[in-house]
């Protein structure tokens, strides 16, 4: 029996100066790297393919197969992107990870390039987040110095160069191929696939892009073998991941468990819903994920799991929501980050956005009919499924989950000429000012 | 040539290209170096970037009204983003923000008669765990107050050293600006490894006895050979003296002593070409 709380990736978060290399290589740090570059490299990938590994960016997609999808022996340059742009609202997991150890993301990178036999790879890292950047250039700094990264690394005949490259504040470069763009130097917009990018990627070269969590799980699971880490996990979603809890609740933070645990574990653990509060609504992966409410709280979460509760695992972004909370006022300001974050190449997404706030907006205040409620379904009919990329499909998500779980909220918004709820009760200074 | 663009501005950005398999990839940090430079993105900084990588003026505009980050007015010494994404906006974001709006008598994206501040609401800055937050410079202050919020506008103002959060002392919208270029500077040393939230489930880890599987716990079939049934901490016992005597040369121990020498960037620069 697996111990509830696995740390793994967050095991060394506590030890003294843990972001440099000292600390990394005392506590077993960069072995898996030297066992790797023993290995072939399509052995790694049949190792990553054993192990289960699926993306811990939000799709799921077994990494393993990723790789492989890489065509072999062309002439061609391979090439590696970490995508560091966490910025999907909740999401907060890899950024902890980059500040605490960016030595275990450094080797990642070197034993994923290596197995994908690309010699040049990028951290394709958001801008706004300053020491996370500070902390990365440093650990590949120290990763050159100590002969990890260059040319010939350890004598394996093996050469990589590593850039860390700051992005410039656009959610949508979260996208894989936006991503790419931007990283050519682009305004950062999707694009038209096929072709995907494991054939023509960046520069239009084969490109694995993998999030950051994914690439760090790589170095223990080449270090304690691809059993190691299935033994964690449910029947297809295997190993441990980060669970992020934020929101209404006494103990905010990162919990790495296998997957599979329950928001109801995670909760008993953490100390509950804030005091004197109960549990409305939540989501399991970021404000792309459709909303779920207490019915759910015993729902395993892992991919298939959260998938037949009609929502999404992706990032494992828990974002709790109390009694206080008004669930249009939240889906409003999550429909506004959408419209702004577009990238205006579709319609659907760049027009359905819009249109999406301004209905909003007016049954938010009051203003609207129950008409508008039919309206909104159908906008987001017309978006999901009709959009270049996920943005639009994701905008829609928080929207048809909501009116599912709460259209008496958004029609006692008309029937009380504007908001019921008391903006301030919601607050983390509110909560402490309410005598014990 | 404006007096802020200089040769050392143009070497920079060759710097940068060199970084790159492809010269246009540098554009983004070169315009965050444009920024450090002069403060936000001039006409003139579009045109020296499009010289200098052999594209128009419009295909760089193009890029840089593109990313929220690239500002097309004079940014403040100091940038402050609130967090008004729905989980820091209910958490106290929203009251923050019209806090600092009335305090500071600005609107949104907008700077203090003194220059000091930029004012800005910001989408989700991965830190909900510490919610509400608020962003200076892009360094993180955690789980503020409209009071606390307010004393640390007054103290940027009062000229007042600033320790972010979970970072480093706050620096100039500028530095910081070079740094995202890809410039560092030498403060990656400075503040925690991880604050209490990040540590939580670790915590409660320690507490509990609870670990993941042991290494060999897994049976060695279906590892393509690659993996062996040694575990990690095996490992590391048996070649600690191997990593040891390596450390001693490692920059880690330069900037580890808190010395002011700086690492060799040129040397060890993660951006380096081949």
């Amino acid at each position: 029996m697996t111990d509830t709380l696995t740390p793994v990736l967050s095991d060394d978060w506590d030890t003294d100066r843990a972001w440099t290399l000292r600390a990394y290589e005392r506590a077993g740090g960069y072995q898996a790297l030297k066992k790797a570059l023993t290995a072939q490299p399509d052995e790694l990938i049949e190792l990553v393919k054993d192990s289960g590994l699926r993306g811990r960016g939000g799709a799921g997609f077994p990494t393993g197969m990723k790789w492989g999808f890489i065509p072999q022996g062309d002439d061609k340059p391979h090439y590696l992107v970490v995508n560091a742009d966490e910025s999907e609202p909740g999401t907060c997991k890899d950024i902890p990870l980059m500040l605490a150890t960016p030595h275990t993301l450094v080797e990642g990178v070197i034993i994923s390039s290596y197995a994908i036999r690309a010699t040049h790879a990028f951290i394709y890292v958001r801008g706004e987040v300053l020491h996370v950047i500070r902390r990365l250039q440093r650990a590949v700094q120290e990763a050159y110095h100590a002969g990890h990264l260059g040319t010939n690394i350890h004598d394996s005949g093996y050469d990589l160069e590593l850039v860390v490259h700051a992005g410039a504040g656009a959610y949508i470069c979260g996208e894989e191929t936006a991503m790419l763009d931007s990283l050519e130097g682009r305004r950062g917009q999707p694009r038209l696939r096929p072709p995907f990018p494991a054939v023509a990627g960046l520069y239009a070269c084969p490109t694995v892009i993998n999030n950051v969590e994914s690439i760090a799980s790589v170095p223990c699971i080449v270090a304690n073998g691809a059993e190691w880490f299935a033994s964690m996990g449910t029947e297809k979603s295997k190993g441990m991941t980060l669970y992020s809890l934020s929101g209404h609740v006494n103990g905010p933070g990162q919990y790495e468990a296998p997957l599979g645990i329950t928001l109801r574990e995670l909760l008993e653990l953490s100390g509950g819903v804030r005091d004197g509060h109960e549990l409305k609504f939540w989501t399991p992966g970021g404000s792309s994920t459709p909303i779920l409410t207490a019915e759910h709280l015993d729902v395993p979460l892992d991919y298939e799991a959260v998938g037949e509760a009609g929502s999404m695992l992706g990032t494992k972004a828990l974002q709790i929501f109390d009694d206080t909370t008004c669930v249009v006022r939240a889906v409003l300001r999550w429909t506004e980050f959408y419209k702004h974050e577009s990238c205006g190449k579709c319609t659907p997404c760049r027009e359905g956005t819009w249109w999406l706030v301004q209905t909003l907006a007016r049954l938010e205040r009051g203003d609207g009919t129950e008409a508008d409620l039919d309206q909104l379904v159908d906008l987001c009919d017309n978006i999901l499924g009709r959009s270049f990329c996920a943005l639009g499909d994701g905008a829609t998500s928080p929207i048809t989950s909501s009116i599912q779980y709460f259209r008496d909220e958004y029609l006692a918004h008309l029937t009380h000429g504007g908001c019921p709820f008391d903006a301030e009760a919601a607050t983390l200074f509110a909560a402490e000012r309410v005598p014990a | 040539m404006s007096a802020q663009i200089t040769e050392g501005t143009l070497a920079e950005m060759r710097e940068l290209i060199a970084r790159y398999p492809e010269p246009q990839s540098a554009l983004l940090p070169m315009l965050h170096l444009l920024q450090s430079v002069e403060g936000y993105v001039t006409a003139e900084g579009i045109e020296t970037c499009a010289a200098v990588l052999g594209l128009t003026a419009a295909e760089v505009s193009a890029v840089a009204t593109f990313y929220t980050m690239y500002k097309r007015r004079p940014v403040g010494t100091y940038y402050v983003g609130v967090c008004t994404n729905t989980l820091c906006a209910v958490m106290g974001g929203d009251v923050i923000f019209d806090r600092l709006k009335d305090h500071l008598g600005v609107g949104n994206d907008e700077t203090t008669d003194d220059g000091v501040i930029t004012l800005e609401h910001v989408e989700c800055n991965a830190a909900c765990d510490y919610a509400p937050v608020v962003m200076v410079n892009w360094e993180f202050f955690d789980n503020q107050t409209p009071e606390s919020a307010v004393q640390l506008v007054d103290d940027l103002r009062a000229g007042q050293t600033v320790q972010a959060t979970r970072g480093a002392r706050v620096c100039t919208w500028r530095e910081a600006e070079r740094v995202l270029a890809g410039f560092p500077d030498d403060r990656a040393d400075e503040g925690p490894a991880a604050g209490p939230a990040t540590l939580a489930g670790l915590k409660l880890a320690r507490e509990r006895g609870w670990k993941a599987p042991a290494p060999d716990a897994g049976r060695a079939t279906g590892d393509g050979g690659a993996a062996t049934k040694v575990g990690a901490a095996e490992q590391a016992d048996t070649t600690r003296a191997e990593s040891e005597s390596k450390l001693d040369e490692s920059p880690a121990d330069v900037v580890g002593g808190k010395t002011d020498e700086p690492i060799d960037v040129d040397k060890h620069s993660g951006e380096g070409s081949s």
